[in-house]
């Protein structure tokens, strides 16, 4: 009865973690854009008074059973997927429902907020949602061949299917995975803009070109929750590239450093490139990223 | 406890609080003002350390700015616009234009007024208006937000009849719905 408890109450510590460490991220990043960009920028708690304000927005739009349903969907499915990256290496609190074979499930539950996304952006009707939507579904086919084949990879060099698995090797043999198998990492590094959604990769929700995509007609509330899960998703993204090439966390503090490091790699390319369009973003993905793949699958198979 | 007077007021205050330091504006740019919008974004004068930023689309803003003179044709899809953006929200009208016309005053095809059409809730003065007296105007409307006051929203709600006499008055081939809300 007492694990059941330490586990929901880990289940809740970790979505408040999740959601006020990516909130913050979000804001540096803001904070760091306008600093390279030579202005002051927003405080670093500008988002939290965006999803506030949002909250108490009045909504009075109605699409539809599919336009309500999509934000819960995408935080749904950001929390599940929380609920199966283990935050740290060993505590009490933050590991969470791992089980054997759960990088294969994550590979598919990962892509379940994107398609509810979808199916609520469809229901709109508005014509800015269908291509960014299709747009987001081409860029997905790009940089997740070279993600699963790093994946892949992995599991064929290690014989395991699971994220804690993968973290023992790394305690055990003491070196990170990301010096262990390179190409492996190199692959998924490679592919990991296009999950962020940065530029150049910000083809789905183009500002200017597109009238931010497929949330174009999600206001208020609606708005507010994909904020929130959006920011959950980007921690967790970042947890489970730690967990997996960079030997995990043992501590909070290690671990906010480590995937804060992570996620600059993304802003600050995002800072100094232009958008892409959505043949070049494919192009780029299946190039250089999925020939890193390849080479990872021969050098785990051999 | 519940739903009585004080509690009401911390919730105004916070409620408050966050609409003022995060404004999403949406900038009607069809007059000569929008040439002064990029300026007040980007780095010399850099709006969003206001928390001002701006919104692609009406469903998420909540400032309409309206930047300069309005012809008859371009205030029937401000008033689309406008009612399609979800309450709480804010107009500012920028410009001369906006107030009485300016040097448009005796076209045939610019409004005057635009407090007669849509509720303005702050006027930027000049022809046009450098940035600082955009974002001095975005620091009163964040006053009055601030105060409680800003609430054209309310009071084109309460005059619906009003306003859309008005409206009607100026688009003589009115294809719309009524409401766009």
């Amino acid at each position: 009865m007492e694990g059941i408890g330490y586990k929901i109450l880990g289940a809740v510590l970790t979505t408040i973690l999740a959601f006020v460490v990516g909130m913050f991220y979000g804001g540096f990043s803001r904070k760091i854009t306008a600093r390279i960009q030579n202005r002051v920028g927003p405080p670093v708690w500008q988002n939290f008074l965006d999803v506030l304000k949002l909250l108490f927005k009045k909504t009075s739009v109605r699409y539809g059973f599919m336009h309500h349903i999509a934000p819960l969907w995408m935080i749904s499915m950001s929390i599940t997927t929380l609920m199966f990256v283990p935050v740290l290496n060993d505590g009490l609190f933050f590991t969470n429902l791992n089980f054997s074979g759960d990088i294969i499930f994550l590979l598919y539950i990962m892509v379940m907020g994107s398609l509810g996304m979808a199916l609520g952006a469809g229901s709109t009707g508005n014509p800015n949602s269908a291509i960014g939507v299709s747009r987001g579904l081409t860029q997905m086919v790009g940089f997740e061949i070279p993600w699963v084949m790093a994946l892949v990879a992995l599991m064929i060099q290690y014989k395991t299917t699971s994220v804690t698995g993968l973290m023992e090797v790394q305690s055990q043999s003491g070196t990170w995975l990301m010096f262990s198998s390179p190409f492996a990492f190199i692959a998924a590094l490679l592919a990991m803009p296009g999950m962020f959604r940065y530029s150049p990769f910000d083809i789905v929700g183009a500002p200017s070109e597109l009238a931010s995509g497929p949330i174009s007609e999600f206001g208020g509330k609606y708005l507010s929750t994909m904020m929130t899960s959006g920011s959950i998703f980007a921690f967790v993204k970042l947890t489970l590239y730690v967990d997996i090439f960079m030997g995990g966390a043992s501590n909070l503090i290690v671990l906010v450093l480590k995937t804060f490091t992570l996620y600059m790699y993304p802003v600050l390319w995002g800072t100094v490139s232009a958008r892409f369009r959505t043949e070049q973003s494919v192009r780029y993905f299946w190039g250089w990223p999925t020939f890193f793949g390849f080479i990872a699958l021969i050098y785990a198979a051999f | 406890m519940y739903n009585d007077k004080e509690s009401q007021k911390i919730v105004d205050i916070i409620q408050n609080y966050a609409r003022k330091h995060s404004l999403f504006i949406l900038a009607y740019g069809t007059g000569c003002g929008a040439i002064e919008i990029p300026p007040t974004m980007t780095s010399r004068y850099d709006a969003e350390r206001f928390g001002i930023r701006g919104s692609a689309t009406p469903r998420q803003a909540d400032v309409l700015l309206i930047t300069g003179y309005l012809a008859t044709k371009s205030l029937k899809r401000v008033i689309k616009v406008y009612e399609q953006m979800q309450d709480p929200k804010y107009v500012i009208g920028f410009g001369s234009c906006t107030i009485n016309g300016g040097m448009y005053w005796d076209s045939y095809n610019t409004i005057n007024v635009l407090d007669k059409y849509l509720p303005v809730d702050v006027y930027i003065n000049g022809c046009m208006p450098r940035p600082e007296a955009v974002i001095a105007g975005f620091v009163k409307l964040q006053k009055l937000i601030q105060q409680g006051k800003a609430d054209g929203w309310d009071i084109y709600k309460k005059n619906i009849d009003e306003y859309k006499a008005n409206q009607k008055k100026i688009i003589t081939n009115w294809v719309m719905p009524d409401f766009n809300f």
